[in-house]
């Protein structure tokens, strides 16, 4: 879990130093509209897919990486209770 | 586990398999659109990030006045939460002001302190992992201080002017949305807990697997 916060913060900082938008530079004087162009048109869809789709990978996987975790240790506990039984024994 | 760990799973997952269909049919934000679908699962998170900092600082508090070894436990469970549900956060939030700002990050108040909250409870897990003996007293520090920082980064809206939504937007939602709405919160709330419940079992283990290597080398 340390590992992956290092890599979040990582990859955060990253990406913030490029998130944010810089204006470009304005022109000089009133420049009329052009109906002819396209503006940009975003779809929302694949945001709203893709937070979700985030949202539910980071829950599951989370969940996942907790039972993983709590296996490894279930067997540590097995396996140092099985040598605790046996140095008693003798 | 307790006896209430498995009726709670089975409930929570058939709330989040049954949200999608409420998102689905709650009315279009009138200026927003599709995009503002986004809002029933990234204030859900926010509001369980603000809920598990308290957790942590409150049990971190009581870990070191109190020296409960069970309080500990439990601060360590809540602040790994508090970042994973700060980093939903933090990813659903950009992806909705993209559409609806036209920018992906701006450095207002909400944004920036919901931000260093995060970092906050970042360090307190580098903290734990790395800081060496003595580090739990340390990071129980940061996590109240953490806590501390979550009605500045609640209030942060109301006090400056910022490009994100105001505390207002909850109380006065649309008749239609606030039903969708609260179920997401109660099955972040429920999901939460048994993350929680879960997390703290793997702490206490691993203290229960500390105790028998002792036992061996003794």
């Amino acid at each position: 879990m340390s590992k992956l916060a290092t890599l979040f913060i990582v990859i955060f900082y990253t990406v913030s130093l490029f998130a944010q938008q810089v204006p470009p530079g304005a022109p000089e004087g009133f420049v009329p509209l052009d109906p002819s162009v396209a503006r940009e048109q975003l779809p929302a869809a694949p945001l709203v897919m893709g937070a979700y789709g985030i949202a539910w990978i980071l829950l599951i996987g989370y969940l996942w990486s907790i039972w993983r975790r709590l296996a490894k240790v279930q067997q540590e506990i097995a396996v140092v209770s099985r040598r605790l039984e046996g140095g008693s024994k003798r | 586990m307790t006896k209430l760990f498995a009726p709670l799973a089975i409930l929570v997952a058939a709330m989040f398999v049954y949200a999608p269909v409420l998102i689905v049919n709650a009315p279009y934000e009138s200026t927003m659109g599709l995009v503002q679908k986004i809002f029933y699962f990234h204030v859900p998170s926010a509001m369980t990030m603000f809920m598990s900092a308290f957790v942590c600082g409150i049990a971190s508090a009581v870990y070191l006045f109190g020296r409960r070894p069970g309080a500990d436990r439990l601060a360590v469970a809540a602040a790994e939460l508090t970042v994973l549900f700060g980093f939903i956060v933090l990813i659903t939030g950009p992806l909705w002001a993209r559409k609806a700002w036209g920018v992906w990050w701006q450095w207002d108040a909400r944004l920036t302190s919901t931000l260093i909250l995060w970092l906050i409870f970042q360090s307190y897990l580098l903290l734990r992992r790395y800081g060496g003996p003595g580090s739990d007293r340390l990071a129980a520090g940061v996590a109240i201080f953490g806590m501390a920082n979550v009605p500045f980064v609640y209030w942060s809206v109301n006090v400056w002017r910022t490009v994100h939504p105001t505390t207002n937007v909850v109380p006065t939602l649309q008749p239609g949305m606030r039903g969708p709405f609260w179920f997401c919160v109660f099955a972040f709330v429920g999901l939460y807990v048994l993350m929680l419940a879960a997390r703290a079992q793997l702490e206490a283990r691993r203290a229960e697997l500390e105790e028998l290597y002792l036992a061996v080398e003794e």
